[in-house]
């Protein structure tokens, strides 16, 4: 229990850091949204000065940023120009859609990669093993942004699932919604899966040469048994670390799939604000991305903790 | 220890300097081996397929080692007015292949500047915090954290945001290499700085502090040769990883802007839909990056294997 609460205390002064930094570089940035308003000739220069005023965007850094952390601690989390409403409701709903994405393609990348590595060790030296190899080195070869066009190009092509958007417009529903998931998430789980079954199949391999193992092997267990019950929970350690840092990864990658699929996530959020000189809205945006990678690290730390009992008394 | 004698013979590294050889003289004498300028237009073809246009009415065969209009040489043309489009055009009629190879000039560079950027930065800090130790390699360390808490691309994109929007196209490549590169070095600082910690344990090292060397020779002359092998493994892996950022910024229109072209902003047009439908040949940036990053990948394997294999 101490341990986690030292872990969650340490997290929570990574955000802050997080946060303090890009602060400072909010300070460097040349222009703002409202510097960007002075060229329009329909806005007269008193409005944008007591514009300015309000939004307090001439005070000094530890000035805005105390102001933005006593908002973030009403739950705000700054304000957004281009949208004139609090940024933190603005960037949950868009989380909410991107986490939607990640955790599915992380689910079914993991379920995907765990039975495929474990395939690939137990045929090591095979052609199944061989041939995997080379899909994998192939699959990790092409880019994430031909994958999706690949795939979108496929859609379009074919009509057979919707091209981009989250819902159609007048339908709804779970299977609407299912159906417009299909390529976002078949571009992050192709994207991330030959990495994943790379990892899951070294480990594997490597406690296949162990002496229980042949022990067990000697008993009479069965092959899929040995594999599932005996190989995999002791291969399991560096996976389960694994799993904490795919998160950051399929984040990374849901970025641009979905500025590409047109799923309305972080990303294009993140692009359009970046454009606008939003910049609240990048920060808050950046921030959750931080706040998952590091929940996703913790999880893995606990189920760790859970799973090997020597990490318990260390 | 890792040597370069060890790594050459492998076939599976021959085989991807060779390749990666081929795609960077490509595109270093893309000057010679495209037909057009990059940014030259011709209105009358728009999207026009692979192929020769303007040779309905008579032939036209390609011709060998022809001058351009300027006097330069190209290693292939057509005679005006048609033109030769070996990969297609795009809206605006300018040669695909020409902008291919253009750009990858730009892709390429980002890739390989923002690499030894980071692992110029990432070594440096990491080589220093190993090797001084104390409040320093606390300093580095904490450092490094906040850049690693952040997915890549957020922090890319986070960095990306606080400055300029607009760049003029010649100073683009600086600028994002500058931007990708920095914000790289944590992991390479990371790598470094353990191989550094054992390192200034050894006995040779101590036995030079003990002739008297300085800190700077033994950084240059013990330190730095146990650190190549993981730099170079880094590099490997930074430069594909690098190349796709710099695509991925000038995609979103964050990056390299037109006229100047780069495997990015070439591949925006396929952010409309009737381009990625109908104009397969647009897509031709993203397939040219596929023998690149197998070619970076498959030395990595290399270089991951010979080290885990060293004695």
């Amino acid at each position: 229990m101490r341990w986690l609460m030292r872990r969650l205390a340490h997290a929570a002064l990574l955000l802050f850091g997080v946060s303090a930094l890009s602060f400072l570089f909010l300070e460097m940035a040349p222009g703002d949204y409202l510097s960007e308003m002075r060229l329009d000739p329909q806005i007269a220069p008193e409005t944008l000065a007591a514009l300015r005023q309000r939004h307090g965007l001439d005070d000094p850094l530890p000035v805005k940023y105390g102001r933005w952390l006593a908002s973030a601690a009403r739950g705000d989390f700054g304000h957004s120009f281009a949208y004139n409403m609090p940024a933190a409701p603005l960037v949950w709903t868009r989380a909410r859609n991107t986490l939607v994405l990640t955790i599915t393609a992380a689910l079914l990348s993991w379920l995907a990669a765990v039975p495929l590595g474990l395939w690939f060790a137990a045929r090591r030296g095979g052609w199944v093993d061989r041939s995997g190899a080379a899909a994998t080195a192939l699959l990790l070869a092409i880019p994430d942004l031909l994958l999706a066009l690949a795939l979108l190009m496929f859609a379009v092509r074919t009509r057979a699932l919707p091209a981009g958007g989250m819902v159609t417009p007048g339908a709804g529903g779970l299977l609407d919604l299912a159906a417009h998931m299909v390529l976002p998430v078949a571009a992050l789980v192709l994207g991330g899966l030959p990495l994943l079954v790379r990892h899951v199949r070294a480990a594997v391999v490597e406690v296949l040469d162990a002496p229980f193992i042949r022990a067990a092997r000697a008993h009479g267990i069965p092959p899929l048994r040995l594999l599932w019950r005996h190989a995999l929970p002791a291969a399991a350690n560096p996976l389960v670390s694994l799993f904490g840092l795919s998160i950051g990864t399929l984040l990374s990658a849901s970025l641009l799939i979905e500025v590409v699929m047109g799923w309305p996530g972080l990303g294009p959020l993140l692009v359009e604000a970046i454009m606008a000189r939003d910049l609240f809205v990048v920060i808050d945006g950046v921030l959750f991305s931080a706040v998952f990678l590091i929940a996703g690290n913790l999880l893995a730390d606990v189920l760790l903790y859970v799973a090997d009992p020597r990490i318990r008394t260390a | 220890m890792w040597r370069i004698r060890e790594f050459v013979p492998r076939k599976a590294a021959v085989a991807a300097l060779a390749l990666l050889g081929a795609v960077h003289a490509a595109v270093l004498l893309a000057g010679y081996l495209a037909p057009y300028h990059p940014a030259e237009q011709d209105r009358r073809y728009p999207y026009a397929p692979p192929g020769i246009a303007g040779c309905e009415e008579r032939a036209c065969p390609v011709r060998w080692f022809v001058r351009d209009d300027e006097g330069r040489l190209h290693l292939f043309g057509v005679d005006a007015p048609a033109r030769i489009f070996v990969l297609g055009s795009d809206q605006y009629g300018r040669d695909q292949f020409s902008r291919l190879l253009h750009g990858g000039r730009i892709s390429l560079a980002a890739g390989l500047l923002a690499a030894a950027l980071s692992l110029g930065a990432g070594w440096v800090a990491g080589a220093l915090a190993g090797y001084r130790g104390g409040r320093l390699d606390a300093a580095v360390m904490r450092a490094s954290e906040f850049f690693l808490a952040l997915p890549w691309l957020y922090l890319l994109f986070a960095l990306r945001a606080f400055l300029p929007l607009d760049v003029a196209p010649e100073r683009a490549l600086l600028f994002l290499a500058a931007v990708i590169g920095l914000a790289g070095w944590a992991r390479p600082a990371r790598l470094v700085r353990g191989v550094a910690l054992s390192a200034k344990e050894r006995g040779y090292v101590v036995a030079a502090r003990g002739f008297g060397a300085s800190h700077a020779h033994i950084l240059r002359r013990h330190v730095l040769p146990q650190t190549m092998a993981v730099a170079l493994t880094q590099a490997t892996l930074l430069v594909p990883q690098y190349i796709l950022a710099e695509v991925t910024l000038s995609f979103l229109g964050l990056g390299v802007g037109e006229p100047v072209p780069s495997w990015g902003n070439m591949l925006a047009a396929l952010s409309h839909y009737h381009v990625l439908v109908s104009y397969w040949w647009m897509a031709a940036p993203a397939l040219a990056m596929v023998p690149v990053f197998l070619g970076y990948l498959s030395l990595a394997g290399v270089l991951l294997e010979s080290r885990e294999s060293a004695p």
